[in-house]
């Protein structure tokens, strides 16, 4: 086996997991653990070599020579923007953890869990790591919820378990079957030899296999009318666990349809990019109107995410350069946004006991720092120009609309036209969630005597909004990395 | 080596574990359970120095025994199988002398020692079985070693119940057995199933639905054994009702050996591609009506005894579609490795509760709520092994659900893939409702002192939660071997 710094991405947080378990003082070791590992996916992208691209720091250790199982890891643009993403939401996420009264050693131990599952699976070129480190995150988050979760707990945490297990095993099915429909001599698991089958369309799967792959993968990112587990298990889950599911682990989806969909299935993406275009509409209008219409600000902030996946599928839709750079751009700082956001949800539900707007109002006036801060990543989610979800969305609508200048108004930019009012929805239920709990009378939940945020907290949000703000300044440092892997597109 | 020795040598020291029995006085009876474990543990070793090779092919047992690479296979699963199940057994010891009716110290224990050792030998004798005759006698020293062993409890109403419907649904199965074998000696005459196959093709089509009748009532015969749907209705009262040890016995070496007989009867069959399109939609019609009864009705089960049971009907379904599969080139393979991955996680999860059992004093869900606190390292292995049996990724039986469905795949069985994606889900639930009693239940009585575990039983807890993590993460050292 040759030696990769992936594995130690890998490695890092799972010692560091096994070490809370083991009864060390896991907040102090999850925040170094967490923290080196940042550094260490800096260092990879800084280290990354664009000139030759492709996939770097390969290792590659085969485990099962009959089935081609091999342990490989390597990681191209994509990957390298998503690692980024899923270590600064790590460190955030073990940041902000409050005192945690009861079996604190496993709740961080959990949430290392889900890094390990998510940083795995960006990293395996193997199909079945991909899979297997995905489902490996499974299990935390069924603990997560069902331990430290409020509401009702239970019942949530085995909704979401099952839905997310069927999820993965129709997704299996998909990639079962492309396995098998590559020619008996050529068969891989290995994701650059896939991709390069298809490019040179030795790989015929047909549209069952997309289907299977599109619903195994949507149902993972909550694509309507698959999304009803979402808001209710970001509402239910501990905030450090929303952020890194909402964050991070809804990404594997995407990412997923990015590496296998978009390679592999060109010709079937968009023979049934009608169907998409319909259910992504469902993402954003539909739940961005049940959005509105939600009186708590967790579950608006769960129905929020889910619609936000509606872009991200649009983009996938287009199948051009601008729209996939977006998609991918998009879901780096949707991630970023989300995490912030499920943060500050948390630290005002232990101010105040509740997130019921009715009871909520007036905040800023006592907390005046938290009320920035949610102000900052409230616009982040709206779109505000100068985050990078403007620059991911503008990129995506640009894309799609794209795709339809040859015909008249023809299904895409009828489409974006549509998705385009996505915006002011979620300006609308943003900016109601932000006056409803920050400004107006005080409500009937929020004390004198309650403290703003506190330093710590406020430098880990601090830190997520500077990196958006830095990329959405400067996309082109993101898109360096993410557009060469597109680069066989149309534009 | 020449593999008879093995049986012979299994045989041998269960007798001199009896003799051992006759002439020791009142005790614990622990030697024996020992010296059995050594002599199977050292006969596992030899299967690995076995030589087919060194079988004389015209001797007159050549007819009846084979020793290809299934059985062996077998073989190791049968004496990994009766080891553990006596460090299970050393563990059971009080519950078993509690409930028979002697007052001396020991008194029957050493029996519940050695009777699987036997059971044993039949299970090896089962795996090389090629000619009916010699299935039929194996069989029956299995069945009959179990009807001993499940009613073995005499002063337990649950244990004789058991007891009761296990023989009289043994003696009816031996029935069918014993008469569609008659129907196939009749139409081709032979018992041995080599020569059945080389007068298969010769035969008249006029005969072919008397083969067809012999062939569904040995099928019948051997759903019974293995448990699969709709003759299934035995096995939650008799895995409930026996000794735990015993269950975790019949459902994991029984039903592997079960297997093997189908898949060798099978084998016979299907080579005539009239008789195949016949079979193969019994088997596929088999395959899913087990999946699915299996794996729904476990959903509602309190008990887990009686959940492990209706599980184990769900594990045959999948077995069963490996074996509806056979014609893609890893079958055989994908039948084995989740033969063996299921037989690991199986037993894993069955000495966990036979330990946890001794110190709550009841086998249901409830008694395990608040063990992640109580008792962190065993309710890791029960984690492990309701996860494993869930299909996790990393696990063996993750990779054993993958095998089998990536032939079934193959085989263009798409209904039953997909019946058997909807079912792994269902099992997915009924797994995690024991490890949700594990970590989020308060424990019924916080106080409770320790659990106690014995060495052996940790060190067996170990190795099979280390064998799981391992075939499920590098299965390639167990697949070389069944190449």
């Amino acid at each position: 086996m040759t030696p990769s710094p992936l594995l130690s991405l890998i490695l890092i947080p799972l010692v560091t997991a096994l070490f809370c378990m083991a009864g060390a003082a896991p907040r102090r070791i999850s925040i170094f653990g967490a923290g080196a590992n940042l550094l260490l996916s800096l260092y990879l992208l800084a280290s990354y070599n664009q000139a030759i691209g492709g996939f770097q720091f390969v290792s590659e250790n085969p485990l099962f020579a009959a089935y081609g199982i091999s342990f490989s890891l390597g990681v191209d643009g994509l990957s390298l923007v998503l690692l980024l993403l899923c270590t600064l939401v790590t460190f955030a996420a073990v940041w902000v953890t409050p005192k945690i009264e009861k079996q604190e050693g496993m709740f961080y131990a959990c949430l290392l869990f889900i890094s390990v599952g998510a940083v795995g699976a960006f990293a395996s070129i193997d199909l079945f790591f991909f899979y297997a480190f995905h489902e490996l995150a499974l299990i935390p988050t069924f603990l997560l919820i069902g331990i430290w979760g409020s509401g009702e707990r239970q019942r949530i945490a085995w909704k979401v378990t099952i839905y997310l297990a069927f999820g993965s095993f129709i997704l299996l099915l998909g990639l079962i079957g492309l396995w098998l429909a590559a020619p008996d001599n050529l068969r891989s698991l290995d994701i650059r030899m896939l991709q390069q089958l298809g490019y040179a369309g030795l790989l015929s799967p047909g549209p069952a296999v997309y289907l299977l792959l599109l619903f195994g993968f949507g149902i993972l990112i909550a694509l309507f009318p698959f999304h009803t587990w979402a808001p209710e298990a970001y509402a239910s889950a501990p905030a450090p666990a929303a952020m890194l599911h909402a964050g991070v682990l809804k990404k594997f989806g995407l990412y997923g349809l990015l590496r296998l969909a978009v390679p592999i299935f060109p010709a079937e993406i968009q023979q049934f990019a009608h169907l998409l275009l319909v259910l992504l509409l469902g993402n954003i209008l539909y739940v961005g109107f049940v959005t509105i219409a939600q009186k708590r600000l967790n579950l608006m902030l769960g129905y929020s995410s889910v619609m936000h996946m509606g872009y991200a599928f649009l983009g996938l839709a287009a199948l051009n350069q601008l729209g996939l750079g977006g998609m991918a751009l998009m879901m780096f700082a949707h991630g970023l946004t989300i995490a912030a956001l499920f943060a500050l949800c948390g630290e005002i539900a232990r101010r105040t006991g509740t997130l019921e707007f009715s009871e909520l109002g007036g905040m800023a006036g006592i907390t005046p720092k938290l009320g920035l801060l949610f102000g900052f990543a409230a616009m982040a989610s709206v779109g505000l120009p100068g985050f990078s979800s403007f620059a991911g969305e503008i990129l995506i609508f640009f894309g799609a609309f794209a795709r339809g200048a040859t015909g008249c108004f023809n299904w895409f930019q009828t489409a974006t036209a549509l998705a385009l009012w996505g915006v002011v929805i979620s300006a609308v239920y943003m900016l109601r969630a932000y006056r409803r709990v920050f400004w107006g009378g005080r409500g009937t939940a929020v004390k004198d005597e309650i403290a703003d945020i506190s330093a710590g907290s406020r430098w880990a949000i601090i830190l997520l909004l500077a990196a958006l703000l830095v990329t959405g300044f400067r996309p082109g440092l993101l898109l360096e990395y993410l557009n060469p892997v597109f680069a066989y597109l149309p534009q | 080596m020449n593999p008879l020795y093995l049986e012979v040598s299994v045989v041998v020291l269960g007798i001199v574990m009896l003799m051992a029995e006759a002439f020791s006085g009142a005790g614990s009876r622990r030697g024996i359970a020992g010296l059995g474990i050594l002599g199977l543990l050292a006969v596992l070793a030899a299967t690995f120095f076995v030589n087919p090779a060194a079988m004389d092919a015209a001797a007159p047992y050549a007819r009846f025994y084979s020793a290809d690479l299934l059985a062996i296979f077998l073989k190791q699963l049968s004496l990994l199988a009766t080891i553990i199940f006596l460090v299970m057994a050393l563990e059971y010891a009080p519950t078993v002398e509690a409930n028979l009716p002697s007052e001396r110290r020991g008194a029957g224990l050493g029996e519940f020692y050695t009777i699987p050792v036997f059971t044993c030998a039949g299970l090896m004798w089962m795996a090389s079985a090629k000619d009916f005759v010699m299935i039929f006698v194996s069989l029956e020293l299995v069945t009959i070693s179990f009807y001993i062993l499940v009613s073995y409890l005499r002063r337990n109403r649950d244990s004789l119940e058991a007891g009761t419907k296990y023989l009289v649904l043994g003696a009816l199965s031996t029935g069918f057995l014993v008469y569609g074998i008659t129907w196939i000696f009749g139409v081709t005459g032979h018992t041995n199933l080599p020569e059945i196959a080389r007068a298969l093709p010769t035969l008249d089509h006029a005969v072919a639905p008397a083969l067809l009748f012999g062939f569904g009532l040995v099928l019948i015969a051997l759903g019974f054994k293995i448990a699969a749907a709709p003759f299934q209705f035995w096995v939650p009262d008799v895995y409930q009702g026996a000794p735990t040890p015993v269950t975790a016995f019949l459902s994991t070496a029984s039903k592997a050996a079960g297997f093997i007989v189908l898949l060798r009867v099978f084998q016979t069959f299907v080579i005539v591609p009239e008789l195949q399109a016949k079979i193969l939609p019994l088997v596929a019609v088999l395959a899913g009506a087990t999946m699915v009864f299996g794996n729904l009705a476990a959903i509602p089960q309190s008990n887990l005894k009686r959940l492990l049971a209706y599980s184990s009907i769900g594990h045959a379904g999948y077995l069963l579609l490996g074996v509806a599969s056979i014609g893609a080139p890893f079958a055989g393979i994908a039948i084995l490795f989740y033969l063996g991955a299921y037989l690991l996680m199986t037993m894993l999860a069955f000495l966990v509760m036979i330990v946890v059992a001794k110190a709550t004093g009841g086998d249901d869900i409830s008694d395990f709520a608040g063990l992640g606190r109580r008792a962190p390292h065993l309710a890791f292995g029960m984690l492990l092994a309701m996860l494993s049996l869930a299909g996790l990724p990393l696990t063996a039986g993750f990779l054993g659900k993958l095998f089998i469905f990536e032939c079934a795949f193959r085989q263009e069985h798409y209904l039953l893939v997909a019946l058997g994606v909807v079912t792994v889900a269902a099992g997915f639930y009924y797994y995690l409702k024991v490890v949700r009693a594990m970590y989020w239940q308060q424990p019924a009585d916080p106080g409770a002192p320790e659990i106690e575990v014995g060495g052996l039983a940790k060190i067996t807890i170990a190795t099979l939660c280390a064998l799981i993590i391992w075939l499920g993460v590098y299965p390639a050292p167990l697949l070389a071997l069944l190449r």
